[in-house]
């Protein structure tokens, strides 16, 4: 039953260290907040899964607070590469970092496994490719009927799914609009699930078929404006693409990226975000 | 004729491959440009479709990611992703997979994943992302990418997203019964597989390209079809729509004020 409460005390309630956490989110309404709300109570040991680690799990990854990431795509999307991350997979720093790899097909299968209480997701994937050799958790089963060799992975059930969206209601109904990418599965396949918003409405006034979340299937409404910044939100702010651009310079350098953490995150509150997104436009 | 980069060419040669009544999962980058400038000059009805689950959608500029809002805003309709992955493209729907790649061999195999090891790699690229599927289920595929010694390789690190394998019939070997790549659009040429071998063969060059630079740039003995053609220059028309094009879509990232 969803509880409107401050997103520090989400965190420190729902979020323990060792855990399988999910911070989804496919390019849109990523749920940076929430990350840097980990970040500063530094909960470590963290397996993390997303289809599209970008800039929070290079931010997470680089203050060593992941022992294990499952991911399909791992790049600061249209810029390049994450930095952090191959600091960690190239390098080890600052800690070694066990990495999970599938294709974004597997991936959505194994959350909507997830979500359907299945063990395993099947999918025609994988032909010819690699990743099956060097990922021991993509495995082959034979249709019964038809006697087709079809790829199986396993289904995703995080501990902790977090996802950011447009508004809840009073009673914590969530509404998620535009590219809604994997988060109603994400958020259905988790133990617990923490959804930061950018408002709460007395009526979500949605269409019969939108994406909506009922308020028992989450555990905690976070009001964060601007939470997904520099992502952004449908409706509410634009993508800030040129802070996209910056990271890939800040990330570059050890200890212009550890500065950069002290000013921006580790020393800064979620109210920051509604000032990070006051000069962006509205997405439409 | 005004002068023309390599870049433009191959860009302009590789949007006008695209068919109005395609269906094309677009990849980010050089494909993407290529597919809209389609869209905006001969092939206006293109289904364009990224992996965000976008469907037919028509940016006024070049998404920076796969996700922009504006490719959700111009869309026919916006899935969830699990959906375009398994009624959309492992369905049978997309007529034409348009892909990019950071290493590529002779038969089309694509690697986006590591530069060395895989487990002790020199350089780790992001990975494959959608592509190891959309290669193996769109109807057939395109590929699209500037060459270089680093790129075309004999043989590649990883195999990413399946081409040809070995060349023959190893795709059907596997049980794909798509076609695969089907052409190869780069800044110096266009390639097209050998019908039995499926080895990538140029089938022509652009305007002032020599086979002595051809060869510079590819890490095997390049072959060449029984007749090579030169790519016509792109027009006057082809090149505005794709500067205005780069233009709008470079002031628009660079700016913060993005409404």
């Amino acid at each position: 039953m969803a509880r409107h409460i401050p997103l520090a005390e989400a965190v420190s309630t729902f979020l323990k260290p060792g855990a399988t956490a999910a911070f989804e989110g496919f390019t849109h309404l990523i749920p940076h907040a929430a990350a840097h709300e980990v970040i500063r109570q530094q909960i470590g040991d963290l397996t993390l899964v997303r289809m599209t680690p970008d800039l929070i799990y290079d931010q997470l990854i680089g203050m060593g607070l992941v022992k294990k990431l499952i991911f399909s795509y791992a790049g600061n999307p249209g810029v390049g590469l994450l930095r952090r991350l191959r600091d960690a997979v190239e390098n080890g720093w600052p800690r070694p970092l066990e990495i999970e790899e599938h294709s974004h097909a597997a991936m959505a299968n194994a959350y909507e496994a997830g979500a359907a209480g299945l063990p395993c997701a099947i999918l025609r994937g994988y032909l010819g490719a690699e990743l099956k050799d060097v990922n021991p958790n993509i495995r082959s089963v034979t249709c019964p009927f038809t006697g087709e060799e079809l790829a199986a992975v396993p289904a995703i059930r995080p501990d902790v799914t977090f996802i950011h969206a447009q508004k809840a209601d009073r009673k914590g109904n969530v509404l998620v609009e535009g590219i809604v990418g994997v988060q109603k599965e994400a958020v259905l396949a988790a133990d617990k699930a923490i959804v930061t918003v950018e408002e709460v409405v007395d009526d979500l006034n949605a269409h019969p078929n939108a994406c909506v979340l009922p308020h028992w299937t989450i555990d905690a409404i976070c009001t964060v404006p601007g939470g997904a910044h520099p992502s952004y939100a449908h409706g509410h702010y634009a993508r800030d693409n040129a802070s996209y651009l910056a990271w890939d310079k800040i990330a570059a350098d050890r200890d212009t990226f550890r500065a950069w953490m002290k000013d921006n995150v580790l020393e800064a509150r979620p109210e920051v975000f509604a000032e990070r997104i006051a000069d962006l436009g509205v997405a439409s | 004729m005004t002068g023309f980069t390599p870049d433009e060419m191959m860009t302009i040669a590789a949007a006008r491959v695209l068919r109005n009544d395609d269906v094309c999962f677009v990849g980010i980058g050089a494909p993407s440009a290529a597919c809209n400038v389609a869209r905006l000059t001969h092939a206006p009805d293109i289904t364009l479709i990224y992996e965000s689950g976008t469907i037919g959608t028509a940016p006024d500029v070049l998404p920076l990611s796969i996700g922009d809002g504006e490719l959700c805003d111009t869309a026919v309709t916006t899935v969830p992703v699990p959906e375009m992955f398994r009624y959309w493209l492992q369905g049978g729907w997309i007529t034409v997979g348009f892909l990019g790649a950071a290493q590529l061999d002779r038969f089309g195999n694509i690697n986006t994943t590591v530069i060395g090891d895989y487990d002790k790699p020199k350089v780790r690229l992001p990975g494959g992302g959608g592509a190891p599927e959309i290669a193996a289920l769109s109807q057939q595929v395109y590929i699209t990418m500037k060459q270089s010694a680093r790129g075309f390789v004999d043989t590649i690190d990883f195999f990413t997203s399946f081409g040809h394998g070995e060349g023959g019939d190893h795709r059907q070997r596997l049980g794909m019964t798509t076609r695969g790549p089907t052409l190869l659009v780069t800044d110096l040429g266009i390639w097209k597989p050998d019908p039995e071998t499926r080895e990538f063969t140029v089938t022509a060059l652009h305007p002032g390209v020599t086979r002595e630079q051809m060869q510079e740039t590819v890490g095997w003995p390049v072959r060449y079809a029984a007749t090579v053609e030169e790519t016509p220059a792109p027009t006057q028309e082809e090149l505005e729509v794709l500067r205005d094009l780069k233009a709008r879509t470079a002031a628009a990232h660079q700016k913060k004020d993005a409404a």
